[in-house]
Order: C-alpha cells, then structure tokens, then sequence
C-alpha cells in the first residue's frame, strides 16, 4: 500500500528487509531537495535575497517539525548535526567531560562505545556497563548498584537496540538516573521512526536522532537537549554562523541552536528531512506503530516455525528488528544467499561487537522491517531463508 | 599445469547460468575440504581480512607445500578449496612466480561480496608468506 510512495520499490523486485541500517526514500523527501537545488539553492542564515530568505526559512521549518515531532518545548532545543554519532561525538567531547563516570548499556552499538574510549574512559576507568539478562533485557537491579556506587553520572543508554530489536524502558531508565543525580543521553536510531516518541514524558536530557533512519536524508540528524541545559552545554565547534560578535579579542557566541552549528550546514538534508517527517505525520506515526506491529508478530511466528532457529528475544521485549542464527550456519553465509535471492537483510555483527562477545557468536542474520514491507515480503523472506538453511545443511 | 587447474575452475564456475547456483557449486566443493583438526583451529593460523574464520597451516614435503585450511563458513570453505586445488603441490618459486590476480582470472569477483574478496586476497598473502619463508 505505502510502497507506491517510494521510487525504490518502483525500479526493484528486492525484498527490503534492512530497515534498521537505512530506510528507504518517499518521493516527498526526493523531490525536495532536487527543488532546492534547483529552484532556492541559498546558504542560510547569512543572505539576505530571496532564496536565501526562503531556505532559512525551510531550514527553520524542519527544526519546528522535529520539535513537534517529539514533543520538545522550543525549537532553540533541536540542534542538526550529521546524524546520530556526531550527536553522541558532541556530548562526549563537551559535556560529558565534567561526569566522572558514564554508564551504558550492554546493548550499545560501537557509536556509542567508541567515543567513550576516545575520551580516554574503559571499563572501571570512567566506563561502567550495565549487565543484561538472558532474554536481552536491561537489568535494572545491576544498573542502580552502578548508580549507587557512581552518582552524577552520564548515563547513555540506546532506545531500542540497533542489534537486536530490544526496546528498553527509558522512562524507568530516566527516574533511576535522575534519582542519583545524573544525566541521560538517548540513542534513537531505531525508535524515532518506528513509535511515538515524547521527549518531556519520557524525561530524558539529550536524545540522538537519525534523519536516513526516519524516511529522511543520509548525513542529516539531530540532538534534542533538555532546556535548561542550553546554556550549560559548551560549544563544540565554532566559526561561521556560530557568532553574535568577534574581534580579535574575543567571540561571542549566537545562543542555542545556533552556537551548535558551525559551518554550512546539510542544507538539502535538513529540508528534505522536513518531508520525510510531514510524511510520516500524515500517516501518523500510532499507524506507522500498528502496521510494524502486525508484521513484526507475522515475522515472529513465521520464524519460530524454523527448525534449529536461534532466537535471542522475543516479540514482547522487541521491535521492528529481529535477529538471529540458525545453528551450525554462519550467518554471513545466508546474508550472501538471500543476496542471490534478492532479499536483502543485513548478516555479522551489526557494529555491535562486544555484545556479540558476550554471548559468544560472530553475528546474527537480522531482519529490520518498515511500515511499508508487507506479509508477501516476509513470505518471500522465510521461503529464501528456508532454501538458504537447504543448501547450508552438510 | 597450473593454468590447467584454473582453467578447470573456470570452467565449472561458468557452466551455471546464476549467481545461487555458482554458490550452490562453491558450497558443495567446500563440503569436499578436508577439516582441520581442532587443536589447528587457533589463532596463530587465522587469517587476517576475512570477514569469517579462516585458518590455514602450511607443510614442506619434498620440495612442495602442502596447504590445509578450514573455516567457520560455508561458503568460505568452497573458496578455501579452490585455493587450495590451485595452490596445495607446488614449490615455494612456483607459488611466488604466480599472478596474484586470481580473482580476476576466475571472475570470482563478480559473485563474491568485497568483504569475501579481501578475505581471499588475505589467504592469497598469507599462502605467498608461506612460500617466501620456504623459499
């Protein structure tokens, strides 16, 4: 039904199932920026003519679309970056650096576990990892030890796991973090597009997000800070667009959003993203929730039918992905022949490494779905995956 | 005699019209690769650049090396195989004197991932080290 809406689906038969890696592109979002580029290409925030008057202004659009988007109180509180790990990069090389501890989860993807060490911080040196439990869930009893031990930390935690599908309890995350008095960064790379998100309701200080994941542009995302915390963030770069005043004294920086935005931005990108968020508001985002829900439990039971699958969580704790092996079959093996089918799901370790350690596989086949795959899909999927299992079998 | 090995390869590889059954005929060579034992399958003898376990171990006999390897994939397993077939039985010289693009020469690069690619090459480096440290 929604997939006449993406010129993707118009020039392939292949079976698209490697949504949580990227999404594919609403003709909305495509026509827009090739309109910029054609019809107002401008900088922003700088000239004054008309094309210029009117990118700043679509520009500015976006920003008031995500704040909408996520329930934040004021657009000064949406600032662009390139995507989520440049936004993870920003506070763990500015505000980060006055935490002596940061705790994440043992769910994290390498975005937010290398800049951690990049900081100079490792396991028990400034770097604390939050157990999980054998169904992939958040262990809530080890997270509040570590809290109790380290108070006034940064704690980073994903939303929903890029590996995995596991969607952790943010609310319950955030209540225990603001409890010992830290700070929560969310990482919402596979949360954004699948369900509603409310950055008040759910209370937390940063949350990451991915334009490419959301329908949008690649090299587009943003960081919602809390506000209050605006004025306490430091800069992370400076130059142009940045400044209120300089002279060869001193600078004065623009205040919030503008002092996190240095340089021309991804001007395109962000007013493409614009579309990609009307796109989904049109839909509606509970909808977009409905239809991945149905085919997530198609998914599921279609899966659980194969025999010697090895599943790592189940439906109740876990959204939109699902990973998993099949035994004595190396994964790769059957992302190579689905390849060949035309099925496309991402197979290895998902740039999620340590995970992968701690529970003693290489990687995992994951099946990531998106509100515009339908059930023919996942029968195509099951069918390849079936014939892939025949011809690995000694 | 070399040229014949390939040659040979070459001509099983094109006698299918797709990709899968290609895979199909890699796999079933791999499942023809003698295993290593598991006392061989350590980290000494990995090789590096493969996306998969690969490990590989080298003997002198006569004035031949003997190459045995075994991986954790499949697939990986059919491409140790072809490697082994055309490598496995000749002398250290001959092994250097080779052209190192066998790839291109088995077309392989057309049907196996950039990843994998690496990982061949990697094996095509690691059996050329063998060879000079024979030599």
């Amino acid at each position: 039904m929604y997939k006449k809406d993406f010129p993707f689906f118009k020039n392939t038969n292949t079976v698209y199932l490697d949504n949580a890696a990227t999404t594919q592109k609403p003709n909305v979002v495509i026509d827009k920026i090739v309109e910029y580029y054609t019809h107002f290409c401008a900088n922003t925030h700088r000239s004054n003519f008309g094309d210029a008057n009117k990118a700043t202004k679509e520009f500015e659009n976006t920003r008031n679309i995500l704040k909408d988007f996520i329930n934040a109180k004021d657009a000064k509180q949406i600032i662009f970056t390139k995507g989520i790990t440049e936004s993870l990069n920003l506070i763990a090389s500015t505000y980060a650096k006055k935490f002596k501890t940061v705790i994440i989860s043992s769910l994290e993807h390498h975005s937010n576990i290398t800049p951690w060490h990049m900081q100079g911080r490792t396991l028990n040196d400034g770097l604390e990892v939050v157990n999980i439990k054998d169904n992939l869930e958040f262990d809530f009893e080890h997270f509040e030890e570590l809290l109790k031990v380290n108070p006034n930390s940064l704690v980073s935690v994903t939303h929903v796991s890029n590996a995995f599908g596991t969607k952790h309890d943010i609310k319950k995350i955030a209540k225990l973090t603001h409890k010992y008095n830290s700070y929560i960064m969310i990482d919402a790379a596979q949360s954004l597009a699948h369900f509603k998100v409310d950055v008040q309701d759910l209370d937390v200080d940063f949350y990451a997000m991915s334009g490419h994941k959301t329908y949008g542009p690649t090299g587009v995302g943003a960081l919602y800070i809390k506000e209050e915390l605006l004025k306490e963030l430091p800069v992370y770069q400076t130059g142009g667009a940045t400044i209120n005043d300089v002279n060869y004294e001193r600078s004065i920086m623009l205040d919030s959003p503008y002092k996190f935005e240095a340089g021309t931005q991804n001007i395109a990108g962000v007013i493409g993203f614009s579309q990609a968020l009307n796109y989904l508001n049109n839909i509606g985002i509970e909808k977009v929730f409905e239809i991945e829900d149905e085919l997530y439990k198609y998914l599921n039971s279609k899966l659980e039918k194969i025999p010697g699958i090895i599943l790592y969580n189940n439906v109740s704790n876990s959204i939109a992905s699902k990973s998993f092996n099949i035994e004595n079959i190396n994964c790769e093996d059957i992302g190579i022949l689905l390849d060949k089918m035309h099925i496309a799901v991402r197979a290895g370790h998902h740039c999620a490494q340590p995970i992968m350690k701690k529970l003693n596989i290489d990687g995992t086949i994951r099946a990531s779905i998106a509100f515009y795959n339908t059930k023919d899909d996942i029968d195509k999927f099951i069918k390849g995956l079936k014939k892939a299992i025949t011809m690995l079998k000694d | 005699m070399i040229e014949n090995k390939i040659e040979e390869i070459k001509d099983d590889l094109e006698i299918f019209d797709d990709d899968l059954q290609k895979y199909e005929y890699i796999i079933d060579l791999g499942k023809s690769l003698e295993p290593l034992e598991e006392e061989q399958k350590k980290d000494e003898n990995l090789v590096q650049g493969c996306t998969s376990k690969v490990w590989l171990i080298c003997e002198k006999k006569d004035d031949k090396l003997i190459f045995k390897a075994d991986s954790n994939a499949a697939i990986v397993k059919g491409l140790v195989k072809i490697l082994l077939t055309i490598y496995s039985g000749l002398t250290p010289n001959e092994i250097l004197q080779m052209d190192k693009q066998i790839l291109q020469e088995l077309k392989l690069e057309e049907i196996i991932t950039p990843n994998r690619q690496s990982g061949v090459q990697g094996m095509i480096k690691r059996i050329n080290e063998y060879a000079k440290a024979f030599a």
